[in-house]
């Protein structure tokens, strides 16, 4: 059966891509697919990411990867379900047929969607997205590839680029402007601001949204081109928490905040029960005499102390300079939002001048907000602008030298890349003999450490540990150990 | 009737829609396959999206008792299995004390009549359909969560005394979680996994139709707009179904027909519980010209 063996690559598939698919949940999916027929897509796709995806954060890589292997199944098979997809179906022939060079019209509605002047399909796409007519939308999705996305098989370019042709061709950028004109012309009167602003928010989803029927589209032909395997390779994303802070996109950012705030509380929860269920320390002989009294003076019931441990003081000394900023900007975010963990978290940013920038935080709820302030506001820059570990640092010790004592905890956050500055390491070394530890904390692969201008290891030497962090999951990680 | 009805996906879903629960394909099909395949269900998602109504419609819509199960720290086994009923083994004792040798009494105190059924020993021994919930998963402790597994996936029980009790018929289960921890992977691998999220603008009128009584599609619209444009607003706690639902309610209340700036901003605090969350909305929202 051919299920079974798409199945089998398409397991592998997420496998590779590092979702973590055991045996069991292999061999529940393969009854699921039993139950559910192919032909009803959507419950088929959700009774695979029921068995196999056990982790929210992980469904759009899940997604992707199902798109690609199973978005064929439906025209090649020809079991579109007529009543909901006669449209689609017709459409698909369509294309084919134009693909192959023969594209003349077979019904009237086609004809129609090919015959149209480029000027016409936005007009049509327009009234589409204004009355938010979703088979339409899928129609002229198909249309706008087939025409502008100048796709030839064998092609060695990535999908990306046949989007961007798409969309450009479509000038999809002016459209929420057009769309919101147009409604404020088709209503009588003065709309409310409120009301606008609820209209624009919709046309933005149904543009969204035509964004995504056109990129399905550009998938699926180049699933059909090049197979399903080698497109999966291509589409290979990492999942959110391994995205490399120093390379992330911009989406890739959105969703590592996304990721962000529910590692954040199930950390702090985790924390707060480790140190609730800590071990139990030595004997209270106070504790054992008081309640002796109750069994006649024999100690029947041993009362034991409970160790607790003093919460760290933290001070984060973070390099926000362009190339590890992002980095910088989560590594605070998640320091503060589990700071009911350390007795008091102060944080200081520089590029090559050094300022305090606990304030921000201490003013607002709102951590996003305060990262934003701390950009626009804190006073890092001393010369030009340039990372200049050496000179901050010595600032550093100058102005907070002496808040550093043995419950303080440092965290150095940065690349190490000095600009061939002067490292002035003997800050660092001053930092160990007062604090309790100091930790550097490098967003870099290890392999880059120490190579052209970055000395952490003449740093790193003076302190408690170096550690890479170039992803959630490591940052993760060493926070929990840091507590 | 029995569960065993369901035949197909659209099935479960128009048989929700009609007790008032509106599914959406994944929540219906995960639905289906775990009956279909007998297998427990891990709903997660954020709070207020209708996880535990998911559980108390399909036990609603199947006919099957619902038996909850809700979880806390420090739940243990005398609460979520079985417990000797201690008092009334001492009362046997002490009755008649001459009359039996040990051995009889031995027997007799470990017999059903002392034992006392927590939740889950419940739905596995009982005779008639059921649907068990095990709400809020993630509080108990890590080690609390083995006791589940043997119930999870063989639907047993076993009690060293009596040996082990094996389900009569498998009860569809249900297990819920705010994803304040990470779940094992022991349960994890067992369940089929739903997430839950926030629905989409469409359904959540649909719901806010269906839940609210006397309310104007109109109003149910404009309402659920307002919604899905704060939720997309970076906030500390977005706005749950039901509040929407509290939200849609006050609406009615205040005899309001058409939500305008004015009254979305005064009425926010029942969608946000967060000070700093509610002035962002206003400010988004209100656009001051």
């Amino acid at each position: 059966m051919p299920v079974i063996d798409l199945m089998s690559g398409f397991v592998v598939e997420l496998r590779r891509a590092g979702l973590p698919v055991s045996l069991t949940e292999n061999l529940d999916a393969m009854e699921a697919v039993k139950v559910i027929p192919i032909e009803d897509r959507e419950a088929f796709k959700y009774a695979l990411g029921a068995t196999l995806v056990k982790n929210s954060s992980h469904w759009r890589v899940f997604e992707t990867i199902f798109e690609v292997y199973f978005s064929l199944r439906g025209s090649q098979y020809n079991i579109v379900d007529p009543s909901e997809d006669q449209a689609d179906e017709f459409w698909r022939d369509e294309q084919d047929d134009a693909q192959l060079g023969k594209g003349e019209g077979k019904g009237a509605g086609g004809g129609g969607l090919e015959a149209l002047t480029p000027e016409e399909l936005a007009n049509m796409l327009m009234r589409a997205l204004m009355q938010g007519d979703q088979a339409m939308m899928r129609a002229l999705a198909r249309q706008s590839v087939a025409r502008f996305a100048g796709m030839e098989p064998g092609r060695p370019v990535g999908g990306t680029y046949y989007l961007y042709r798409t969309l450009r061709n479509l000038d999809l950028d002016n459209m929420l402007a057009k769309l919101l004109e147009a409604n404020k012309a088709s209503t009588q009167r003065e709309s409310t601001s409120l009301e606008q602003r609820l209209a624009k928010d919709e046309y933005e989803m149904r543009i969204e949204q035509f964004k995504k029927e056109v990129e399905a589209e550009i998938r699926r032909r180049l699933v059909a081109d090049r197979g399903a395997e080698a497109m999966a390779k291509t589409l290979r994303k990492p999942l959110p928490e391994d995205v490399e802070f120093m390379h992330a996109s911009r989406e890739e950012m959105q969703s590592l905040k996304k990721a962000l705030f529910p590692l954040t509380r199930k950390l702090a929860a985790r924390l707060a029960r480790k140190r609730r269920h800590g071990r139990k320390g030595p004997l209270d002989f106070r504790n054992t005499v008081r309640h002796s009294l109750s069994y006649g003076g024999v100690p029947a019931e041993p009362k034991f102390k409970y160790p607790r441990p003093a919460k760290p003081e933290l001070m984060v000394v973070a390099d926000i300079s362009g190339s590890v900023a992002a980095f910088a900007r989560f590594t605070l975010m998640l320091v503060y939002a589990i700071q009911s963990q350390f007795s008091k978290v102060r944080s200081f940013v520089f590029i090559d001048g050094i300022d305090e920038v606990t304030k921000h935080f201490r003013a607002t709820e709102d951590i996003q907000e305060a990262i934003h302030k701390v950009n626009t506001e804190a006073d890092v820059v001393w010369v030009d602008g340039h990372s200049d570990y050496g000179h901050a640092f010595e600032v550093f010790w100058e102005r907070y030298g002496k808040d550093i004592n043995p419950k303080t905890t440092v965290l150095l956050l940065g690349d190490a890349r000095n600009n061939y500055h002067a490292s002035q390491s003997w800050v660092v070394k001053e930092m160990r003999k007062h604090a309790r530890h100091v930790y550097w904390l490098n967003p870099e692969p290890r392999s880059y450490w120490n190579t052209g201008d970055s000395i952490v290891g003449e740093y790193g030497g003076n302190t408690d540990g170096v550690y890479e962090c170039r992803n959630l999951r490591q940052l993760e990680g060493f926070v929990e150990k840091l507590v | 009737m029995m569960s065993s009805a369901f035949t197909t996906v659209a099935q479960v879903r128009d048989g929700l829609k009609k007790i008032n629960y509106l599914a959406d394909d994944g929540i219906a099909g995960v639905v289906y396959l775990a009956q279909r395949l007998g297998k427990p269900v891990l709903i997660e998602g954020p709070a207020g999206t209708g996880k535990t109504q998911l559980a108390k419609s399909v036990a609603e819509l199947t006919g099957a008792r619902l038996i909850r199960l809700q979880c806390y720290e420090g739940l243990d086994e005398s609460k979520a299995l079985y417990e000797w009923n201690y008092k009334k083994q001492l009362l046997r004792i002490q009755a008649d004390k001459k009359s039996d040798s040990w051995s009889e009494v031995h027997d007799d105190i470990f017999s059903d009549e002392f034992l006392l059924t927590r939740p889950l020993l419940e739905a596995i021994s009982a005779p008639d359909p059921v649907v068990l919930l095990i709400d809020e998963v993630d509080r108990v402790e890590v080690e609390t969560e083995a006791l589940l597994l043997e119930v999870l996936s063989e639907y047993q029980v076993s009690i060293p005394e009596l040996g082990t009790i094996t389900a009569k018929q498998i009860p569809m289960v249900f297990l819920t979680s705010n994803n304040t921890r990470e779940l094992s992977e022991a349960l994890k691998r067992r369940c089929l996994y739903l997430h839950v999220d926030y629905p989409d603008m469409e359904r959540e009128k649909e719901i806010v139709l269906a839940k609210v009584p006397d309310i104007s599609a109109n109003l149910a619209d404009q309402s659920a707009r307002i919604v899905r444009s704060i939720r997309q607003l970076d906030l500390k706690k977005a706005p749950s179904v039901s509040e929407t639902l509290d939200w849609a309610r006050t609406l009615i209340l205040l005899g309001v027909d058409h939500i305008d700036a004015q009254q979305a901003k005064e009425t926010l605090h029942v969608l946000l519980k967060y000070q700093t969350d509610i002035a962002k909305a206003a400010k988004e929202l209100s656009v001051d010209e």
